[in-house]
């Protein structure tokens, strides 16, 4: 019967027509190397990394000189809304059927540690720098994975440390709930009762989607702490910075913003972030490289200043095409795990972090670097925000390997 | 309840198998076995997964006549349960997937029981509601891995035998799965208790003057939806290998109400039909952000307005046909 | 600081006001809802959504147009309730003696629309929105410490919700209104034009979710999913309520308000399913909600 054979054929046209964007067949040219930056683009993270980060990849790619060199190289970027079956999704997406050699950035450690998982598997590397989770470079660790930036370790071990050592013994935590946010609280919480201090409560949101933090700041008031410890990150933070103003909160406790860039302290301002001390591995205006690096970024981004994050993909695709020079590009479509012991080997070396050694582990050991943020008068423009108060050298800022229990290092 | 203008096909007798639901059932068949051929064969697997959770919806809402607004209780749950089992129970794939399926039965008789005492509207209502605390059980329970997820599912081996891993196994058990699972739902509804479910939908105080105790009708309809609920959900998780708040949350609930709407409310293959249009279309349009979810308002807001009787529906209609 | 029933006076203080302000944001919108459903038979999923836009309505007008929130607290729900006539006139009229349940789906595809839109326009974040000067600030009263802003918006809310009732059960219009809800061809037949007042009832719902996302708009920060947060929550209010009843939304609304709070602090990992708990009880016992009429 004709009729009804139409139909049916009728109806799977129209699937037909959506249907064809995934067919595979894109991932076939083998002369282009290609990266994938994944992070948030639209969510609390957005400013973090984001679309800037994408610049700064290609920015590497320039600086490296890929086209005089005789490589091709193609960047993609994709939104993962901070949902680890969105990110895991991607990834197995690009490696199966776009391509893609190596993906980096990857904020929110969910994501992150899901990501990761797809890159073991399919043995493609994987550069993390948005993340914290140490877990990373620990029990999840892979031989494709580098984690560079920061992870909660260095933070709490930095910041945290730094607080208590000021005075800050009685401590209330408004944790995220996700392993970053607990992974944060739990080290922090490490460091202050080893120092004396006394944790008297926490208190854990839903993340992504909380905006008002008031209830759990009411809980931090009645505690009676004198530190407000924030387990989270971007957007988060900043509305608990100004909610806690908005309810008088910072008259009885000091805030230990366990996580925080300087793009967090300009969407502030410096009227409310002034005297907040925090740790980044990067900072624009620390020395010429910085400042020549931060230069040639600044034209294409005109509103922003690269953070630790942003500065990272940069150095993380510039040493990661060092190794694909040197091992050829055959080897890196095919053996992502090869490329990232390359890089292991190798020191890095660039404007924004300088020379830094990669530990077994896939740790990248930076510099930790403990900053207040000025007041208002002593800052003498945008951007300019930040006085050094310590800096921690890379190979002792970071959790000792054998704490770590990742099994590829040899005990 | 759904009007059953919409769901009616022609007078005939539907106890016999009409030539369309072959045909219908071979081009089906035929398109699962050759998709993995020139489609992305994950692509495939979440179709049909979504298929046969959408087809499973279809009997409450086409058949039974009942809008279950928080079906996705039941395929999320489905899917943490099997994750979990076979991640940290080494269960085999196809037990994980079955203990899914019986998770999301039980949660369909309770839950069942509770709504099928209101109708219409409050029905719906109640079915979102108990849906969402089903959500935040999951946000808060350790098990699940809150905002995490459970991670990093194994694959395993079918019967402790065959491996997984590669995509294109996996697929032919995914494959399997729903084609067995169609077939069983064609069957419920093409048999004497389809009839009188069917019969419920049209006139129950009718139904009920003959005798027929509907509230236990309509909770086994309920139960039987839930249970298939529940594998595709487990199958789901298994092929990617995470199980996540996404799968509990509301908007997925939303998603295969789409995917039926649009397929056709009363026909048998719409809502797969809905399903791979759906999934296609996010598929195509993920890259561009947030035009997913305003596509997918716009396609519900027409639906309603000028094609309530979905795409095969309005075939079916046009052509005198059963589908 | 002295302690209640061995929890500190701040603490259960601070926790009641703030379950008294989403007392205010329940109470305002299942109010809107109450009217809307009660006369056009209408589940108006998109009002959580058109709560998001009255927010974003606030924040255009302060960063487009320079106007700042006290401006917003009448622009916004008369822009947004113009929009609720086009919508009705266009979109819902269309579902009237259609099943309900087609009224549901049309304004679900709608919610995610709008919010679909302002996702892709601004972000899933939020877009920060400050509080007024005259109401910044807090005043330490002792036994807690209370933003003014909050205090505020508790406040007007219910204000604006009695005012509301009064309108409805104290007036002529309102009167006429109740009429119409019951029987729309004798309404008709006095000479009333129901069709009008079905829309101008449309967009007064609609203009109430639009203020209540004004009041949101310094706590909450302007994001697209305000509304789908709220949304839900306010529909298990509804149905506690009584689906029809005004009444039974405010008290309802700024009652389950405090029993979330109150749940916060005596065991806080249930205050997000206290409500539907409360929802499947007063279902099984009392169908028709608390102050509804039995159908």
């Amino acid at each position: 019967m004709n009729v009804t054979r139409r139909t049916v054929l009728g109806g799977l046209a129209l699937g037909g027509m959506g249907v064809a964007s995934a067919r595979p067949g894109r991932a076939q040219s083998r002369k282009v190397l290609r990266i994938g930056v994944l992070n948030d683009q639209s969510g609390p993270y957005r400013d973090v990394s984001g679309l800037n980060s994408v610049v700064c990849v290609k920015q590497a790619i320039a600086d490296f000189g890929a086209s005089a060199k005789g490589l091709e190289v193609e960047v993609l970027s994709a939104d993962h809304q901070n949902k680890p079956d969105v990110g895991a999704a991607i990834a197995r997406q690009w490696f199966d059927r776009d391509g893609v050699d190596m993906i980096i950035d990857v904020p929110t450690s969910s994501v992150a540690l899901a990501v990761a998982n797809v890159c073991r598997e399919k043995n493609r590397a994987y550069i993390n720098v948005g993340a914290g989770t140490t877990e990373l470079t620990g029990r999840q660790c892979a031989a494709t994975t580098i984690h560079w930036a920061y992870d909660t370790w260095m933070l709490a071990h930095s910041t945290g440390g730094a607080t208590v050592k000021t005075g800050g013994d009685k401590w209330f935590f408004i944790t995220a709930d996700y392993v970053f946010g607990h992974d944060l609280e739990r080290e922090t919480s490490g460091f202050v009762t080893a120092a004396g201090g006394k944790v008297l409560g926490h208190v854990a949101y839903p993340f992504p989607g909380t905006t008002d933090f008031s209830s759990f700041l009411v809980q931090a008031q009645a505690s009676g702490a004198n530190v407000l410890g924030l387990a989270n990150a971007g957007a988060d933070t900043q509305n608990c910075i100004k909610q806690a103003h908005e309810f008088g909160l910072t008259s009885q406790a000091r805030i230990a913003a366990l996580l925080m860039f300087i793009t967090d302290v300009h969407a502030l301002g410096l009227e409310t972030a002034q005297g907040l001390v925090l740790t980044e591995s990067f900072y624009w205006d620390l020395n010429d490289k910085t400042r020549a690096f931060a230069a040639r970024i600044k034209d294409k981004t005109p509103n922003n200043m690269p953070n630790m994050v942003q500065a990272g993909c940069y150095a993380g695709t510039l040493h990661y095409l060092k190794a694909v020079s040197a091992l050829g590009l055959d080897t890196a479509k095919t053996n992502g795990a090869e490329v990232v012991a390359r890089m292991k080997a190798m020191p890095t070396e660039d404007d924004a972090f300088g020379t830094c050694k990669i530990r077994e582990d896939g740790r990248v050991l930076v510099p930790a670097y403990l900053f207040e943020v000025k007041k208002p008068a002593e800052s003498k423009g945008p951007w300019d925000y930040y006085k050094l108060l310590i800096t921690t050298p890379g190979d002792q800022a970071f959790r000792p390997l054998a704490d770590g229990h990742c099994p590829l290092v040899k005990s | 309840m759904i009007p059953s203008k919409i769901a009616a096909g022609p007078a005939r007798s539907t106890l016999g198998t009409p030539r369309t639901h072959a045909l219908a059932m071979g081009v089906m068949i035929l398109f699962v076995i050759l998709a993995p051929l020139f489609l992305y064969p994950v692509f495939v697997m979440k179709v049909l997964t979504f298929a046969l959770f959408a087809t499973a919806f279809n009997l409450l809402l086409g058949y039974v006549g009942l809008l279950s607004f928080g079906h996705a209780a039941y395929f999320g749950m489905g899917a943490y349960v099997t994750a979990w089992t076979v991640k940290n129970l080494g269960l085999t794939p196809e037990l994980g997937i079955l203990l899914g399926g019986a998770v999301g039965a039980a949660l369909g008789l309770v839950f069942g029981w509770l709504a099928i005492r209101r109708q219409g509207l409050y029905f719906a209502m109640i079915t979102l509601a108990l849906a969402q605390m089903v959500y935040f059980f999951c946000v808060e329970a350790p098990f699940t891995g809150g905002e995490d997820g459970i991670q990093q599912v194994p694959r395993g081996r079918l019967f402790g035998l065959l491996p997984l891993h590669d995509d294109r196994v996996i697929y032919a058990v995914v494959a399997v799965i729903f084609i067995a699972g169609f077939l069983f739902l064609y069957r419920v509804v093409h048999s004497p208790f389809g009839q009188v479910v069917k019969a419920i939908r049209e006139n129950e105080p009718r139904a009920i003057s003959l005798g027929y105790r509907t509230d236990s009708y309509k909770l086994i309809a309920f139960v039987l939806s839930t249970f298939i609920a529940g594998i595709a959900g487990g199958a789901k998780s298994l092929v990617f290998g995470i199980a996540t708040l996404t799968d509990v949350h509301w908007s997925m609930s939303g998603e295969v109400v789409l995917m039926t709407l649009l397929g056709g409310l009363g026909t048998v293959f719409g809502p797969a039909l809905g399903a791979l249009i759906v999934t296609a279309m996010e598929n195509y349009l993920a890259p561009f952000g947030a035009w997913v979810t305003v596509t997918q308002g716009a396609i519900f807001v027409a639906c309603v307005l000028a094609f309530r009787r979905g795409i095969l529906g309005e075939i079916a209609a046009r052509l005198k046909l059963d589908l | 600081m002295h302690a209640i029933f061995g929890i500190p006076a701040p603490l259960l203080f601070g926790q009641l006001l703030l379950g008294l302000i989403n007392g205010g944001f329940y109470a305002l919108l299942s109010l809107g809802l109450a009217v809307i459903f009660g006369m056009l038979n209408i589940i108006n999923f998109a009002h959580g959504a058109l709560f998001t836009t009255g927010a974003f309505a606030a924040w255009m007008l302060l960063n487009y147009l320079g106007l700042p929130y006290w401006y917003a607290l009448f622009l916004s729900p008369l822009i947004i309730g113009l929009f609720g006539i086009v919508l009705e006139r266009l979109l819902i009229r269309r579902l009237y003696g259609l099943d309900h349940l087609y009224g549901l789906l049309l304004t679900f595809g709608l919610a995610l629309v709008i919010e679909g839109l302002f996702r892709n326009a601004y972000g899933s974040s939020g877009m920060p929105y400050q509080i007024p000067r005259a109401l910044s600030g807090a005043v330490n009263l002792g036994f807690m410490f209370l933003p003014l802003y909050r205090g505020w918006v508790v406040i007007v809310a219910l204000v604006v919700s009695l005012a509301t009732w009064a309108l409805i059960e104290k007036t002529r219009l309102g009167a006429t209104l109740r009429a119409a809800t019951e029987n729309a061809a004798l309404v008709q037949a006095f000479g009333i034009n129901v069709p009008r007042l079905v829309t101008l009832t449309y967009a007064g719902g609609v203009a109430l979710a639009a203020f209540a996302g004004v009041l949101a708009a310094p706590i909450y920060s302007v994001n697209p999913n305000m509304g789908s947060n709220l949304i839900i929550t306010v529909f298990a209010v509804v149905v506690i309520g009584g689906m029809g009843s005004i009444l039974g939304s405010i008290v309802s609304g700024f009652g389950l308000g405090v029993i979330e709070g109150l749940t916060k602090v005596f065991y806080p990992q249930a205050s997000d399913t206290v409500v539907f708990v409360v929802m499947a009880i007063v279902l099984l016992t009392r169908p028709a909600g608390l102050f509804g009429k039995a159908a």
